[in-house]
């Protein structure tokens, strides 16, 4: 058994105030998140103020690269089955995605993956990071 | 100071309708409120604490008070923790009913996803601004596959098999047959649900809920009211809340905020695992029984899977008969939320008024919990252990 990874149409990210740079960045191929100018920590999801202590947070890029936590080859009611997935990144920080451009009945925790950026809905969209196994 | 004794269930009410294309949302509210009202012995006029949560329409609480009639409202509260706010309402009516901020308090949840189509195949519309979701929209994330990915971090880290998941479907089952409402009466085994196909991985059809249209409703009362009246007195013995998240980053999928829920209601309660005669466990998919068996302590973590194998959950032969209705997986799961008939079950086997074929002799304590949102990402939970005055 097998299933090749076929894109879906992707809903193109809402671009919420303070998140420009993240997806400029991404149309540029570098993910991205956040870090506490204060306690140094990195977070994700990003967010202006940190989620462990508050302080004023800044932009750091990351390696993009990771190991699937978690997964699920989703089945029914799409056009084609997806996988998503919970990747660690060699950061630290763990980041809701998909693990794409491979078997996707060959995924497996642990695995290693890196990012890459899939296309979105709509004119001028920007990408979002998804993960291949490396 | 607590809520032990300071307040009662006095009316529970299970909507009997499972597909309600030519009902409203309101309709069901208010017909499962006068049902509960009804069971109790009160009126709307007693009413003067009112709860619900996101399931009701328009303005929600306001909506909803008006439409019914409600007119002697002193305290109310929409608390909104998904599928697990009604037993958050449980305790908050307890909490204002100690402090004096009223005398009898109706909790209502309805809707009707299965004659609009909703399920949890698909992304729901929460609107904009969301911090979160422009990291989690465009990646397909809805309910299933976020319990999913409970499911499959828990296979990985503690070895636990589809062949146990699939014993909750079995023992929801063998309980569902006797109830004439429920949507799914056929007792299956665990080779059934084996076979049933893939949803989202690991998680098979049979693992995952019903979608039903539905409602229900409770009263909570002041104990001299209880009393008063001429039904069996269901006592509020202790309560715990709890929420997480994804931590920031940390995320951690092998436990869940029942782990923090369960024992600060045991505490209040001050009563242990083997004083709980029978359980509702919120069962929106296999996997979120097992968590919450782990989390409250009927077992140690990673030994879910064992602890609901052969038939442990099946009221006369294992030692913790749960969802004796049928559960979500096989009864009801009215407004894609079931957190009231968790209650309302609980309610009816601590007056011995289940089904005879899954009464539990002498029920004197049950639990009841309630996970509201996605396991996977961010939920609520909600514990309420009750008793038989």
């Amino acid at each position: 058994m097998s299933k090749p990874y076929q894109p879906n149409p992707y809903t193109a990210p809402t671009i919420e105030p303070g998140n420009e740079h993240f997806w400029e960045q991404a149309k540029a191929g570098q993910l991205t998140t956040k870090a506490c100018k204060s306690c140094g920590k990195l977070h994700w999801y990003p967010r202006t103020l940190c989620p462990f202590c508050m302080g004023e947070t800044e932009w750091k890029n990351v390696s993009g690269k990771g190991k699937i936590y978690s997964f699920s080859v989703m089945q029914r009611g799409n056009p084609n089955p997806y996988c998503i997935a919970y990747v660690t990144l060699d950061e630290g920080v763990t980041m809701m995605t998909q693990i794409v451009d491979c078997d996707l009945d060959s995924v497996a925790i642990g695995q290693a993956v890196e990012v890459v950026f899939k296309p979105t809905e709509g004119e001028d969209t920007p990408p979002v990071p998804m993960f291949k196994p490396v | 100071m607590t809520i032990r004794d300071k307040a009662y269930i006095v009316g529970a009410y299970e909507h009997p309708t499972r597909k309600a294309p030519d009902s409203s949302v309101a309709q069901l509210h208010a017909e499962s409120a006068k049902g509960a009202l009804e069971d109790a012995g009160l009126s709307l006029s007693d009413v003067d604490g009112y709860f619900c949560a996101g399931d009701a329409p328009g303005l929600g609480m306001l909506s909803m008070a008006d439409y019914m009639g409600l007119r002697n409202l002193r305290h109310v509260d929409s608390t909104e923790t998904g599928g697990s706010s009604y037993l958050i309402h449980v305790s908050h009516a307890a909490q204002a009913i100690a402090m004096g901020k009223c005398d009898v308090a109706l909790i209502t949840l309805a809707g009707r996803p299965r004659s609009a189509g909703s399920s949890g195949l698909q992304p729901r519309n929460w609107g904009t601004d969301l911090p979160d979701a422009p990291f989690e929209t465009p990646f397909g994330s809805v309910t299933v596959n976020s319990y999913a990915m409970v499911a499959q971090r828990h296979m990985y880290e503690f070895g636990t098999t589809l062949e146990q998941l699939a014993w909750i479907k079995v023992a929801a089952s063998h309980h569902a047959q006797h109830n004439p409402n429920a949507m799914l009466k056929d007792v299956v085994t665990v080779e059934d649900v084996m076979n049933s196909p893939v949803v989202a991985s690991p998680l098979r059809r049979f693992d995952c809920c019903v979608v039903s249209d539905g409602g229900g409703a409770l009263i909570v009362a002041r104990p001299e009211i209880a009393r008063s009246l001429k039904r069996p007195l269901v006592g509020i013995r202790g309560a715990g809340e709890a929420v997480k998240g994804q931590l920031g980053g940390e995320v951690d999928l092998t436990y869940s905020a029942a782990r923090f829920s369960g024992p600060r209601a045991f505490e209040e309660a001050g009563v242990t695992h083997a004083d709980i005669k029978y359980a509702s466990i919120y069962d929106s998919f296999t996997i979120t029984v097992l968590m919450q068996l782990e989390d409250l302590g009927f077992c140690k973590k990673g030994e879910g899977g064992k602890f609901v194998a052969d038939g442990n959950l099946i009221s006369g032969v294992g030692k913790l008969p749960f969802n004796t209705d049928g559960g979500g997986l096989c009864n009801n799961h009215p407004a894609n939320r079931g957190g009231i008939t968790k209650v309302i079950e609980a309610v009816r086997q601590l007056r011995g008024e289940a089904h005879p074929a899954v009464q539990v002799p002498n029920c004197d304590i049950a639990l009841a919990h309630g996970t509201g949102g996605f396991l996977g990402s961010r939920h609520g939970s909600a514990t309420l252990i009750l008793e038989r005055k």
